[in-house]
């Protein structure tokens, strides 16, 4: 790779890059996103590599291991270009199949295409299915298409455009000010207007300034910065790069979570790269900008994604939350005026300012702007990352793109906002999604987590899910969030147990109240949302536990009685040896019983059984 | 104590206040925990007192002040986890190892924990040994994974 010297030498460059690329290079685009990895993507690109070889076509198609593609419960997705044929759950065993039809033959397996489930049509190209059709991307736009390890292939999707433009065409102060037509709003959860946090920041006297990237995502059930900082670390470069421009800062830092180990492994890469390139370091393709980027991780603390506690951690410190104001953009990093946006916010930001903020506004509501991408999970069809305009109803996101509900079940709610958030009932599905309609509703925005829940999920362990997850990450610094939280959780595991009282409910309102009202920062601020809204739109459900010691959609285990169907056990023995107290027995080769005074009620015998024949009452 | 291998380590740092949680993370990765005496080095190269830097070691959940196993075994259990049986999965696990949730095996082989959200939600449950993703685990699927390890 050169040294990137001018302005002329990156066009240059660039061009020599893409005279390079023949636009009908047959491609062979593997996912290597967080839903399809785990499924086999290396395993499934070493067979790709083997059977091109063995073919002899090795030469001829270019073979890549990308970013996320998507549609992850139909993973591992494999994109074949210039076609845009679409496969999904590939494993390498349909590998030679596709060399064959497809690659020397130009033909399509029809047997590992979408098919609509209702016409059975098959949909072959990414463009048939109606997940793709939906969906307008600008942050994943080029995760399918890029190889996350090459500045090359960035480069030749535009990338590093926006830096050229803003370092020889644009004041700092256009660039704020063009951030903030965009409307642009952080999109890590809060929803703060990032042009007016970028501005505060510029007009803050200390010196030197500091930009950081949020990637701590900490949501459980969010996975759209992950894939992200995987698929298209650039991108986040880029965009930190505007910011830092823009305030007048020479120092940038990237915190990411220990738990994602390939988006530090990409991140540090992709800043290797360009700094080797010249796009990072002093004089800037000879301008008067001079930027640099550091990685923190995270060592494993929730509250981190909380600004304050974040920027402590960087500095060395526990990561507990400081009061504001100050606020950041005042006093940061070390004290010093700070700007903190988080992945999904800086991946936008190139593109606005390449496309124009007019472009960027044009999608959305009035309040909300732009796109948002959405890691939808649970009970769904179709999972895996979406990216829609603001504004888009919460029915289209779970029926259109995820294709309803699975298993052919009921819909019963949506969780957003990780958990701060809240459980949204059948109701509002056609609430448009945008950071004021979703709190109107007692949810937020959050980072965008939507996991959809069905006829089986019950909303008290939920609630229980989420106090048991805060209780665990609370600090411990301010007395509402630390004790309250314990309080909340030993009512709801009561409940859950059977030990449910009538007054639990004035208790939990009122330990809400002073949660929201008294806690210091955002964590426990917030923490009340699973409860009330849970409360709010399922308080029969709470009823049925209370007053009835009954759990209707059959998870808190305490409530529920394991026996097995002498009719359907086929006495295989799989529950006998996962019971961890030896509550199963019977004869050999008759049907197994379970000892009601030994079982614990752990349900495992229900998972290991193949046959469904432990039910539960 | 083996001081060339610190010092291997603190040489990577100008031992700054802000390098604490680095420096410690690499330790943690390269003795598989903090070892005390480790420690009291650190502080002294770092002029802070120890307990600020125990304060930090007990704060955040990836640093352990007992040697951890050879294997990490890390069962998800955020939201879709949750829902999908993550907790039951743990459990599974625990009993097949024979250690509860947040310890370590006998043989030193295996570290159990729980951990909220891996990021692969949608092939919940998810479980992951070192650097290796499992997808959509089943209780029925844990003794052949487990295996591989043992």
């Amino acid at each position: 790779m050169p040294f990137i010297e001018s302005v002329d030498h990156l066009t240059e460059y660039r061009r020599r890059v893409r005279a390079a690329r023949d636009p009908q290079q047959l491609q062979v685009l593997v996912c290597g996103g967080p839903g399809c990895l785990p499924l086999g993507s290396e395993e499934l690109a070493a067979a790709f590599a083997a059977a091109m070889e063995a073919k002899g076509i090795a030469g001829k198609v270019l073979l890549k291991t990308t970013g996320c593609h998507g549609l992850c419960s139909h993973g591992v997705r494999v994109l074949i270009r210039p076609q845009e044929i679409s496969y999904q759950k590939v494993t390498p065993e349909d590998v030679p199949e596709i060399v064959e039809t497809t690659l020397v033959n130009g033909g399509i397996v029809e047997r590992l295409v979408y098919h609509d489930p209702e016409s059975q049509a098959p949909c072959p190209h990414k463009m048939d299915i109606p997940f793709y059709q939906a969906q307008n991307p600008l942050v994943l736009r080029k995760l399918d298409v890029i190889d996350p390890e090459s500045l090359d292939d960035y480069l030749a999707v535009g990338g590093y455009r926006t830096l050229r433009k803003i370092l020889f065409q644009m004041t700092p102060e256009e660039v704020i000010a063009a951030i903030e037509k965009s409307g642009l709003r952080g999109r890590g959860g809060g929803g703060f207007p990032t042009g007016r946090k970028w501005r505060l920041c510029r007009e803050a006297q200390a010196q030197p300034k500091f930009v950081i990237c949020n990637g701590d995502e900490g949501d459980p059930g969010a996975f759209m910065d992950r894939a992200v900082m995987e698929g298209d670390p650039h991108a986040v470069i880029e965009g930190m790069m505007v910011g830092a421009y823009a305030i007048g800062a020479l120092r940038g830092y990237i915190y990411v979570r220990h738990e994602y180990p390939l988006a530090v492994k990409r991140l540090q890469k992709a800043i290797d790269q360009a700094r080797e390139f010249g796009l990072l370091g002093s004089n800037i393709l000879r301008s008067n900008f001079s930027f640099d980027i550091k990685i923190s991780q995270g060592a494993g603390a929730f509250v981190c994604g909380e600004e304050t506690a974040l920027i402590a951690s960087i500095e060395g410190k526990i990561g507990e939350p400081m009061p504001r104001p100050p606020y950041p953009v005042q006093a940061g990093l070390f004290g010093l005026p700070t700007v903190i946006n988080n992945v999904e916010t800086w991946a936008n930001v190139p593109e606005i300012i390449n496309m124009g903020p007019e472009w960027f506004a044009a999608m959305g509501t009035e309040k909300s702007k732009g796109s948002k991408v959405f890691s939808l999970v649970g009970a769904v069809n179709n999972t895996g990352l979406v990216e829609v305009p603001m504004g888009t109803s919460l029915r289209q996101i779970i029926f259109d793109l995820g294709g309803g509900i699975a298993h052919n079940r009921e819909f019963k709610a949506v969780q957003t906002g990780g958990p701060s958030g809240g459980c949204i009932p059948p109701q509002y599905l056609d609430l448009p999604v945008d950071y004021d309609s979703l709190q109107q509703v007692g949810s937020i925005m959050g980072s965008g987590g939507m996991i959809v829940m069905d006829s089986h999920n019950c909303m008290v362990d939920v609630a229980r899910y989420f106090i048991t997850f805060l209780m665990e990450e609370s600090c411990g610094k301010c007395t509402p969030c630390r004790e309250g939280l314990k309080q909340l959780l030993a009512i709801l595991n009561d409940i859950t147990t059977g030990q449910g009282e009538e007054h639990h409910f004035d208790l939990m309102e009122d330990i809400c109240q002073t949660l929201a009202t008294a806690s210091l920062c955002g964590l426990g601020q917030s923490a009340a949302n699973p409860v009330r809204s849970t409360l709010k739109y399922f308080r029969e459900e709470y009823e049925r536990h209370i007053r009835d010691k009954k759990c209707p959609a059959k998870v808190c285990r305490k409530l529920l009685t394991y026996t097995i169907d002498p009719n359907e056990c086929t006495s295989c023995l799989a529950c006998v040896r996962e019971c961890p107290v030896g509550a199963i027995s019977g004869p050999k080769k008759e049907p197994q019983v379970i000892d009601q005074d030994i079982c614990i009620k752990c349900g495992l015998c229900v998972d290991a059984c193949q046959f469904d024949a432990v039910k539960v009452e | 104590m083996d001081l060339q291998r610190l010092e291997g380590i603190l040489s990577r740092y100008d031992c700054q206040p802000a390098d604490l949680i680095p420096v410690l993370q690499d330790i943690q990765d390269s003795y598989n925990y903090l070892p005390k005496d480790e420690l009291k080095v650190v502080a002294e190269r770092l002029n802070m007192p120890l307990a600020h830097i125990y304060s930090v070691a007990t704060f955040f959940t990836m640093f352990s002040l007992v040697p951890k196993g050879k294997h990490l075994c890390k069962v998800c259990v955020g939201t879709t986890c949750h829902l999908k049986g993550g907790q039951r999965l743990a459990e599974s696990v625990s009993n097949r190892l024979g250690v509860e949730i947040g310890y370590t095996t006998k043989d030193m082989n295996f570290t159990l924990e729980t951990v909220a959200c891996l990021g692969s939600c949608a092939q919940a449950p998810v479980m992951m040994i070192d650097d290796t993703y499992y997808a959509r685990v089943t209780v029925d699927k844990v003794p052949k994974i487990l295996k591989k390890y043992q």
